[in-house]
């Protein structure tokens, strides 16, 4: 019988099927963080039971860690407090733990790919909604309660209901300055927040073939916002050449026949979607939010749309541009902006800090603007400084600050303040994400840099005609 | 709660997250739609309203979107509720609800209207959630619909198993599986 790519890893990992229930599902690797696990683990110890495979568990410290000074105590009691229990944790179960200041620290789904812990065909878990990273690679990928931790934790399964298949086309050649980002937000926008509700999503076509993985992660990140369980890409060569040589890859002869399973890992050809829908390449524009939600996303060139042309409440769509304290019909372009984040697992990967650097180079951070640049993991930091990427920064007035999740989700000091303006490449811009009464318009690293060198919201592409003029 | 796209942020922001423990997540509930920025409560929001009472939380289209923090449907729980009822559940927060006690009950948006509208008539209106006949009733009215849970997760709510019980049942032909699973 046909099969969907996501069919073919789902199926061969269940271990058992309840009828008018869910599934038990093996799941081959699980990332722990320290927010979501410390009551996953107190759960253990009151059931007086051990991690049941340690060698298929990986922590790390990223949401609640300082971006800064690293190398001194952590100054908040409840946050040092947290960190702590993840490292006892992780020790007590022999656990590997990357925790401040090891080599391999960064966003656990940055450092995930980055060490080969991602690989085609895995089942992966995270207590945290952006798990769906992984499905880049042709994983099924997605994030988890803290009970499921526990589950994962002792049984390596979780109990869940198949979810239903949708496949999203994307065909023809992207235009100048639109990015997997604006690719996603534009689907999104498309969709909605609830509009891939209750199914996993595989991405399909051109745009995606064409993609680098950090591409492809980006998009497939972004999966969760338009309330999918996650979104997968079918692997080819570009996963395979990534992957290769990778710390917890496959080696010699265990790779050749991994990859013999890698290689079937596609839809087949009559392989049945529930849903399936097909948009074209040149409609994306860079894309920027106005409200607050992912959603809520258009051209960057656009005006914000008028209450009774949207869907839904119009109660909620105004309480929602009230926030932000925009109006209807008005243009995003040239409004000022107060601060810039560049980072987080959906924007934190040595491609989108080439792709900022690339708009910066040569002008100056404008003098109002607070820049947070933060990159995925120490991997990347390194990239940034051996590619020249650092110095360009630094030119153009930029600091670069290390490792971790930051102002995606503002659990550390990196907060906006309450009605300041940011442009921000991360996932989420609900009321009060990165920080109380915050105001964030997501967007592409392009985005963000026009945004950091004018003070305001600018499209990408007339910069870059300046540069190429 | 007639909001739609109620997000896990607004159940619970992030700064909230930093226990170790759970417990105390409900005086956090809704944390800045509930007080102002100097802990003053905000007097138009609905937990504030003492002539609103009850175990069950009525929200809008897409209930529990964003994140994946069971810290979310404990923050509801441990406020006392024990039931959430929209028309629409993001994934995620329904299956946190359902693993810890919180009863998410979908209804069409026609039934969920109905019950806003009779809360709003009289906002002492009681709502009746029936778990074993799968039955939301406006008591006022007398309407009523069905609603649909999986039979396993029905089962485990009315006798408190939870998953992990199950589980560790079946270690071994989970532990059969991992054998012929290379990392």
């Amino acid at each position: 019988m046909s099969k969907t790519l996501f069919d073919k890893v789902w199926d061969s990992h269940v271990v058992q099927h309840i009828e008018n229930g869910p599934d038990v599902l093996f799941i081959d690797r699980h990332l722990v963080h320290e927010v979501t696990s410390p009551v996953a683990f107190l759960g253990l110890k009151n059931r007086g039971i051990k991690v049941l495979y340690p060698e298929r568990t990986f922590a790390t410290a990223d949401h609640n860690t300082p971006t800064r000074n690293q190398h001194l105590p952590v100054k908040d009691k409840l946050s040092a407090n947290q960190l702590r229990a993840l490292e006892e944790n992780s020790k007590a179960h022999n656990i590997p733990y990357w925790g401040l200041g090891h080599k391999k620290n960064g966003i656990v789904h940055v450092i995930g790919p980055e060490n080969g812990i991602t690989v085609p065909g895995a089942t992966i878990v995270c207590g945290d909604s952006h798990t769906s990273t992984h499905g880049a690679f042709g994983a099924i990928a997605f994030g988890i309660g803290t009970s499921e931790v526990e589950m994962v934790l002792s049984t390596q399964c979780i109990m869940q209901p198949k979810p239903k298949r949708m496949r999203i086309n994307v065909d023809g050649a992207l235009s100048k300055a639109v990015t997997p980002k604006d690719v996603a937000l534009f689907i999104i926008s498309q969709l909605t927040t609830s509009g891939a509700t209750g199914y996993f999503v595989e991405y399909a076509g051109e745009v995606f073939r064409n993609m680098s993985m950090e591409g492809r992660m980006t998009v497939c990140n972004l999966s969760i916002e338009m309330g999918a369980r996650g979104g997968m890409i079918a692997p080819d060569e570009k996963t395979f050449d990534y992957i290769k040589g990778r710390e917890y890859t496959p080696k010699g002869q265990d790779w050749d026949t991994a990859m013999e399973y890698w290689k079937t890992l596609y839809s087949d050809d009559d392989a049945v979607f529930d849903k399936e829908l097909s948009f074209n390449a040149s409609d994306i524009e860079p894309m920027i939010t106005y409200g607050t939600n992912p959603g809520m996303g258009m051209g960057i060139q656009k005006y914000i749309p008028l209450a009774e042309a949207v869907e839904g409440g119009v109660a909620t769509y105004k309480k929602s541009l009230e926030y932000m304290d925009f109006n209807e019909g008005e243009a995003m372009i040239g409004k000022p902006i107060d601060f810039v984040f560049l980072g987080s697992c959906t924007n934190g990967r040595i491609e989108d800090f080439r792709a900022f650097a690339s708009i910066i180079k040569g002008k100056k951070k404008a003098d109002h603007v607070t820049a947070w640049l933060v990159p995925g993991s120490h991997q990347v930091e390194a990239a940034i400084r051996e590619e020249g990427i650092l110095d360009i920064l630094q030119e153009a007035g930029f600091e670069l600050r290390e490792p971790g999740c930051s102002a995606c989700l503002a659990m550390n000091d990196d907060k906006i303040p309450a009605g300041k303006y940011a442009v921000s490449t991360s996932n989420r811009n609900f009321e009060g994400r990165q920080g109380p009464g915050a105001r964030t318009l997501l967007a592409s690293p392009l985005v963000a840099a026009a945004a950091a060198v004018t003070g305001k919201v600018t499209d990408p592409r007339e910069l870059m005609e300046e540069a190429f003029a | 709660m007639p909001i739609e796209n109620v997000d896990t942020d607004q159940i619970i922001p992030a700064r909230f997250l930093k226990a170790t423990e759970r417990k105390g997540f409900g005086d956090n509930l809704f944390r800045d739609w509930r007080y102002n920025s100097d802990d003053t409560p905000k007097e138009h929001f609905v937990l504030n309203n003492p002539i609103y009472s009850g175990q069950i939380l009525v929200g809008g289209k897409n209930f529990g979107s964003g994140s994946s923090r069971e810290h979310a449907a404990w923050a509801v729980y441990d406020y006392g509720f024990r039931c959430v009822v929209s028309s629409f559940f993001a994934d995620i927060f329904r299956n946190n609800c359902l693993n810890i006690g919180v009863l998410p009950v979908q209804v069409s948006p026609e039934f969920l209207d109905k019950i806003f509208t009779a809360i709003e008539a009289d906002p002492k209106a009681e709502l009746e959630v029936n778990l074993p006949e799968q039955k939301i009733t406006i008591l006022a009215t007398g309407e009523s619909e069905s609603f649909d849970i999986n039979g396993y997760k029905k089962q485990n709510m009315l006798n408190g198993f939870d998953d992990i019980d199950y589980l560790l049942n079946i270690k071994n032909d989970i532990e059969q599986f991992a054998g012929n699973t290379p990392l």
